[in-house]
């Protein structure tokens, strides 16, 4: 009996390697597992190798696993890519049909069973994907009836008899795996999971949720990698509360159209990756000297330029804080679970509103894309605030000539926000330096006036912001304190445990609001920590260069830093800080 | 009911003497008022370049934007509050060279907005460089052997593109240019009006005179049909696209917000945020 497994499948991209992992894992899911998924792909369509590797247990995980349990292989090149991640007790279920052989010097049980041979025998080879999850259940002891559910449901609309055959295909795979070593099978069963209901999601569909429970009514993007299921998800539903999704002939339209919607009082969104955000840094600077509240969701990938489209980097940090020019008041928010990513949506919208700034809400592919098992969003977590909007005032005519003070210079520097429509709050807007009305103003005082109001906007949001740096850190003297942003939290929290279990003392602090720097209080965990390991996917060392900026202390200061694309393990981390330490 | 002077503000146009975009300017004022609008209904977003200033300069709700961006900011504008007339305007550089892209799409996407071009065939702004809709040969700081690029020829463009209404005028003709806003804000769909609007500065070949006497008027064609593509796409190659008047109108064409799925009868603006629990429930639901 085991209380976690890893399971991964893999074979050529388009072959339904997808849809064996979906069926798998939702199961598992349903079954009150805690699942955390890590999907290999190649931008390509069909071809390629692919793999979806799930971690399964029966309490909370939040990162992948080091090693391999189970590998599924529709092909020889899965197992000979994948099998050295596979522990000594590990199993290699293959497909008959291409003979299958270990490689050498790996010792582990391989069952060869005909997925497309009994799939072929039911009907058609389709189904081998149902025979391979069938194989996987007699592994794990699980009765094919689980699966039920799941099958119904993707293949009821296709017919009972379908529903019957893939049925049949799951008991076909079980059984014959039940019969290999004349009943003697190596086996892993898992132990019960508690039965609750939770959600099974990426990242990128609990952003797109916190957007859509936030208020935000339109949309405008352009599709890339990783970022596209957030305009899917918006497509699919916005329509459901009157709202839009469109989708622009590139991203300087999807930003320059949202700034538009913005000004003009709806939430409105755009998410991208990398090469997207290189494109909008211009309207970024116009939403900032415009302060028009704007909203654009940064999933990084591996750059620079088309780089590695379709896997893990955190290496857009110092562009997204610095990126445009000249100077504005701009927010960078980086979730670290899909929790958080929800929560943050919402707040991304609400905070672009109260300071009428443009934010960054940053992810990364490993947290934007690994599906995971997802406590149930709360309903009472969401808020809304539009500041100083004030939707419908009551104006007395202003005198011929003047405007309305849209940029009134202010003790908070945040000014009274009317909408275009508004009888007597005509204003102007203008990427020009203004004065108070919106007009172009070249004057020295002006100009100091309008910039120094900007930029005092954010002076308090690290104050205010709730819960700026998720903190784990119960030493007051510590022998290391890690720190990261985004997806590597669950990695460092593992890591964290197996060093504590050695005697070390080990605080982690996962930053949240990555600008404005909240610098208190990461220089109070510093201060407490005899050394400072920053974890990060990038090759350039940019977190720790900002907080070596802001705090100092760079002589505590050590890097773990991946940049080949994946995203780190527990046991590199691990192995990696027992160096430095 | 507003007339056109309450569209006047008290700001001094920055433009030289003599500069076509005055009359544009005026025209747009006097279309704003013809067609019944306050100033608060309009709003008025713009490029860069000389003629981006326009925004400023008339007393309505205005965006003066980033250069080439003009017609994806006024899309989201009216996007959000369809309720509001929306003018996009800007210079041949803004819309036909930096912002190209985003003039074919807005084009063919066809959400309803009046985009008025200030085409002086020069970059004014950045003291005489050329500009895409330069001729052949013309001598400017960036070429100064006479540029060896084809000038586009935006007219065939847009109906190439699908637009539902496209218009020339020139800027001398204030009655003329005042009647072409007015349809174009009155159509159902995107209009665009190329507006011939001379530098008097930067481009002395093609000037008022040279206007005056290229021209033809499409009212001077006898038989001219603008419901007819066919014959305006026919009409524009005969005369190298130097026509003025209402080119072609596609009455029949529903605007992009018709089209849209789902689509609150309301001003997106006023769009409840918050939603209830029953259904957010329901989306969490589909995740388990």
């Amino acid at each position: 009996m085991v209380e976690q497994l890893s399971w991964k499948v893999g074979g050529q991209q388009g072959e339904g390697i997808e849809s064996t992992g979906e069926i798998f894992a939702i199961t598992l899911n349903r079954l009150g597992y805690y699942l955390y998924g890590y999907r290999h792909f190649s931008s390509r369509i069909k071809g390629g190798h692919t793999n979806n590797k799930i971690r399964v247990s029966t309490e909370k995980v939040r990162s992948i696993a080091d090693d391999l349990d189970i590998l599924v292989a529709f092909d020889q090149e899965t197992i000979d890519v994948n099998a050295h991640e596979l522990h000594s007790k590990g199993i290699v279920l293959a497909d008959a049909k291409f003979n299958p052989k270990l490689p050498e010097g790996v010792d582990v049980t391989l069952y060869s069973v005909p997925f497309t041979e009994i799939a072929t025998e039911l009907g058609t080879s389709l189904m081998k994907n149902m025979v391979a999850v069938g194989a996987s259940s007699a592994i794990m002891n699980l009765e094919c009836e689980v699966f039920r559910d799941v099958v119904e449901e993707i293949f009821s609309r296709k017919g009972e008899q379908v529903v019957a055959k893939n049925m049949e295909a799951i008991i076909k795979g079980a059984e014959y795996v039940r019969n290999q070593d004349k009943g003697n099978l190596h086996r892993m069963e898992l132990a019960k999971a508690d039965g609750k209901k939770r959600m099974f999601m990426i990242g990128n569909d609990a952003i797109a949720m916190g957007f859509l429970a936030g208020g935000c009514r339109f949309m405008a993007a352009y599709p890339i990698t990783p970022a596209s299921e957030i305009m899917e998800y918006m497509i699919k539903k916005l329509p459901e509360f009157g709202g839009t999704v469109i989708q622009t002939e590139d991203e300087i339209a999807a930003a320059t159209m949202s700034i538009g919607a913005n000004y003009a009082g709806v939430r409105t969104i755009t998410a991208s990756a990398g090469p997207g955000l290189s494109l909008m840094m211009e309207s970024i600077g116009l939403a900032g000297i415009t302060e028009t509240p704007l909203v654009v969701v940064d999933t990084q990938r591996g750059g620079p330029s088309t780089g590695l489209p379709t896997k893990q980097e955190q290496s857009d940090l110092m562009a997204m804080i610095y990126g445009t020019h000249g100077e504005i008041p701009k927010v960078v928010m980086a979730p670290s679970t899909v929790q958080e990513a929800f929560n943050d949506a919402v707040e991304a919208l609400n905070i672009a509103e109260e300071y009428q700034v443009p934010v960054i809400l940053l992810s990364d592919l490993q947290l934007s894309l690994g599906k995971q098992t997802v406590e149930p969003l709360e309903y009472d977590n969401i808020d809304v605030r539009r500041g100083k909007l004030d939707e419908n005032p009551d104006l007395s005519e202003l005198d011929k000539g003047q405007y309305f003070k849209r940029y009134q210079v202010t003790e908070d520097g945040v000014s009274p926000r009317i909408l275009p429509g508004t009888k007597n709050g005509i204003f102007h807007v203008t990427g020009v330096e203004h004065d108070e009305t919106g007009k172009p103003s070249e004057l020295a005082s002006n100009r100091k006036n309008q910039m120094d109001k900007r930029l005092r906007k954010l002076k308090k949001l690290p104050e205010v912001f709730p819960v700026p740096v998720q903190t784990d850190a119960r030493h007051e003297e510590a022998d290391v304190l890690f720190v990261g942003f985004n997806s590597t939290r669950g990695a460092i929290e593992e890591a964290k445990g197996r060093l504590e279990e050695e005697g070390y003392k080990v605080n982690h602090a996962h930053i949240r609001l990555i600008h404005p720097f909240p610098t208190e209080e990461v220089k109070t965990l510093v201060d407490k920590a005899k050394k400072v390991i920053v974890v990060e996917n990038n090759a350039t060392a940019q977190l720790a260069n900002i907080i070596k900026m802001n705090v100092g202390s760079q002589e505590k200061m050590e890097n773990i830093l991946q940049y080949d694309g994946t995203p780190f393990l527990p046991g590199q981390i691990h192995q990696r800080s027992k160096e430095l330490l | 009911m507003a007339t056109f002077k309450e569209f006047r503000n008290k700001v001094k146009p920055n433009w030289c003497p003599g500069c076509g975009d005055f009359s544009v300017q005026a025209s747009i004022q006097r279309a704003a008022a013809n067609v019944g609008l306050e100033p608060e209904d309009l709003a008025v977003i713009s490029g860069i370049g000389c003629s981006g200033r326009i925004s400023g300069y008339i007393n309505s709700y205005g965006f003066h934007g980033i250069h080439g961006r003009v017609l994806p900011i006024a899309q989201g504008v009216k996007m959000a509050n369809k309720n509001l007339k929306v003018i996009a305007s800007g210079g041949d550089g803004d819309g036909f060279a930096i912002g190209m892209g985003h003039t074919v799409h807005a084009i063919r996407r066809n959400l309803d907005i009046t985009y008025i071009v200030m085409d002086n065939q020069i970059y004014g702004l950045t003291k005489g460089q050329t500009s895409p809709r330069s001729e052949k040969g013309f001598k400017t700081k960036s070429t100064p052997e006479g540029s060896i690029e084809s000038a586009v020829n935006v007219m065939e463009m847009a109906l190439s593109a699908g637009a539902t209404f496209v218009a020339q005028s020139f800027s001398s003709d204030l009655k003329e240019l005042t009647s072409l806003i007015e349809q174009g804000i009155n159509h159902e769909g995107f209009s665009l009006i190329n507006v011939f609007s001379p530098c008097v500065t930067y481009n002395k070949v093609n000037t008022y005179d040279w206007f005056k006497e290229n021209l033809v008027s499409l009212d001077d064609i006898e038989g001219y049909d603008s419901s007819d593509r066919k014959k305006a796409m026919a009409t524009l190659m005969e005369h190298n696209s130097l026509v003025k008047g209402l080119i072609y109108q596609n009455t029949e064409q529903k605007s992009y917000q018709d089209l849209i799925h789902g689509y609150a009868d309301h001003a997106l603006k006023d769009s409840e945020l918050k939603i209830d629990k029953e259904k957010f429930d329901h989306l969490v639901n589909e995740f388990m």
